[in-house]
């Protein structure tokens, strides 16, 4: 199996605070705004370096949304940075008219996805914000598994012209992704080809399916590793591919079932190639305190359950 | 310069399209648009800095609108097209199939002149104020006016806005209040309890102008002041009092008119109150 070093666990956030920066070097259209969450999304460094393009909106997201969007109509590229239900849930309607039916090129900085932010509790643990942002036409939705990955995801973010879902998280996780890795939107990264069945991630859970497969290779079992890191648009050519070869697949998200992206790959493959799928999510529940390790093994998210997963769709095939 | 007489022509031809429209569609809503129609026409054949020609939806080098009450799409494509953004012959498309003239308003077939998508209220401040804070950040001398309603006032993310505006000294933003007194479910006061607007927007810290919203005179006279703010470091809100359904008597001052389409024998009826003036369309 092909080998992935830790080079050190960092927060997937930080990594957006580093793609923040390069993309404001970058290109001088890059402003940051957020709603009192500036250290939390770590845009720091780039308040610090640009002043002039970093707008605090306080604890008002739907007027940030809107701001955003009349900024992204003056040519300006918009970074809206809060935690994942805020900016998500709390402004959907926002996001509707003013960003996705309004064609504006706003990137939504999207922070403490999913349930590993931890001790704050379910009201902050949006495990629904996937079916949201894949719902609105023209969405493309972004979930990059490490901080180097959301580094290079940001800057190809203020790249891309229109607008943009980039969803991160909290925790500290390992970063084994290349360091200046260019992202490319729309493709689904293979990250161990193998033969007997394919395990598809997203997100946090892209290391834990490399650790599935590996405890699957001392089974005997070849498992093929694939990151989603683009949701919407998806990389459909490599996943029907890789069904086709393996005819059995498992999907792992840190995101709740309805809506997320094992749905997405159950609909796409019913239609494409039907094969036996095992999904690995969090179900059609809230999260609860605790800390991201506890919490990632009691809903069933790390590579313990995927690997469960994989046995059990491999009695299927 | 367009004069008071000029801007009552183009005023009593805008009323006619707005009922004609809605009448041929059997669907829209004439009582806000007719209500507004004074201080929107003043707005485009007078007080914006705009070029149909020119026109891009980045508004570079250009005065901007942003209707935030989305719903008063009818003398909003009116005085579009009597601005000469697009032929008046499209007026006859309004709210049909296939149609550029969505119900409310859309930017997603690139119609000339509109720069933001709206309907779900509460939301063109915002946009307007993020429009106004590009502006400013491209050091550009130009004004972004907005257009809102009373009763969308009730919305927070409009009091949201408001604060960001100040905060960010947007004195390149004229923000408007269509005080029609009226929403759907009955007078504003009698709905929601909206209270006074005036002193809200002062506590705020916007500069409050308050004006008749029919005559021309002053509401010419309210938008020379917002401009005279610039370099205040303080957002406008000009509250312009007027008449829900305002042209036309058996339309007048109700909010019965808000969504409603006049059947052909009322359009024919009001035709009467209203001179063509710029021949329709």
């Amino acid at each position: 199996m092909k080998k992935y070093t830790d080079t050190g666990k960092k927060d997937t956030r930080s990594g957006f605070g580093a793609g923040l920066l390069e993309a404001g070097k970058m290109d001088p259209k890059v402003v940051a705004m957020t709603a009192d969450l500036k250290g939390s999304l770590k845009m720091d460094a780039f308040a610090a370096e640009f002043p002039d393009r970093f707008i605090q909106c306080g604890i008002a997201e739907a007027n940030m949304v809107g701001a955003a969007s009349g900024l992204a109509l003056t040519g300006k590229i918009p970074f809206i940075g809060s935690f994942a239900e805020f900016v998500t849930g709390r402004v959907y309607d926002q996001l509707r008219q003013e960003v996705s039916y309004g064609m504006t090129n706003v990137k939504i900085a999207s922070s403490h996805a999913g349930i590993t932010l931890g001790e704050d509790g379910a009201t902050h643990q949006t495990m629904e914000d996937i079916a949201l942002m894949r719902a609105l036409p023209g969405m493309v939705v972004l979930c990059p598994c490490d901080y180097n990955q959301t580094k290079n995801a940001t800057i190809a973010a203020a790249r891309y012209n229109g607008p943009v879902y980039l969803r991160f998280g909290r925790p500290s996780v390992p970063n084994f992704t290349g360091e200046n890795e260019p992202f490319e939107i729309g493709k689904a990264y293979v990250l161990n080809p193998g033969k007997d069945v394919t395990i598809i991630a997203t997100g946090h859970l892209v290391w834990e399916a490399l650790l599935a497969a590996e405890a699957l290779e001392a089974e005997g079992v070849c498992a093929e590793v694939i990151n989603v890191a683009t949701i919407k648009p998806l990389d459909t050519a490599t996943i029907v591919a890789s069904a086709l070869k393996t005819k059995a697949v498992v999907v792992a998200e840190e995101h709740n079932l309805a809506g997320g992206l094992g749905e997405l790959i159950c609909g796409t493959l019913a239609v494409k190639c039907p094969t036996p799928v095992e999904l690995v999510n969090g179900g059609d529940e809230f999260g609860q305190s605790g800390k991201p390790a506890e919490l990632m093994a009691a809903y069933g998210l790390d590579a313990a359950h995927i690997a469960e997963a994989a046995r059990k769709v491999l009695t299927r095939k | 310069m367009a004069t008071v007489e000029d801007l009552k022509k183009v005023a009593s031809q805008v009323r006619r399209d707005i009922v004609r429209m809605v009448t041929m569609a059997q669907s829209g809503h004439p009582g806000g648009s007719m209500g507004s129609t004074d201080i929107l026409t003043a707005l485009y054949f007078e007080v914006m800095k705009q070029d149909p020609a020119t026109w891009t939806r980045s508004g570079k080098g250009q005065d901007m609108f942003i209707l935030s009450a989305g719903h008063m799409t009818p003398v909003y494509y009116s005085l579009l097209s009597r601005a000469g953004y697009f032929p008046k012959e499209e007026l006859g498309t309004f709210r049909k199939f296939g149609t550029l003239l969505q119900g409310h308003p859309s930017v997603r077939k690139g119609l000339k002149g509109v720069f933001q998508a709206s309907g779900s209220l509460g939301q063109g401040l915002s946009a307007a104020a993020g429009a106004a804070l590009g502006k400013k950040m491209d050091k550009e001398d130009n004004f972004v006016y907005v257009l809102c309603g009373d009763g969308e006032s009730e919305e927070g993310q409009i009091w949201e806005a408001g604060m960001f505006a100040v905060y960010h000294k947007l004195d390149n933003l004229i923000a408007m209040t269509d005080c029609n007194g009226q929403q759907i479910d009955g007078p504003v006061e009698s709905v929601a309890g909206e209270g006074d607007l005036k002193q809200k927007w002062t506590a705020w810290g916007w500069n409050v102008i308050e004006s008749d919203g029919h005559d021309f005179p002053a509401i010419l006279d309210a938008f020379a002041k917002a401009k005279a703010n610039k370099g205040t470091g303080k957002p406008t809100m000009i509250l312009f009092k007027t008449v829900m359904g305002q042209g036309v008597d058996f339309m007048a001052g109700t909010h019965k008119w808000h969504g409603k389409a006049p059947s052909p024998e009322q359009c024919e009826q009001a035709m009467t109150q209203l001179e063509e003036t710029l021949g329709d369309f």
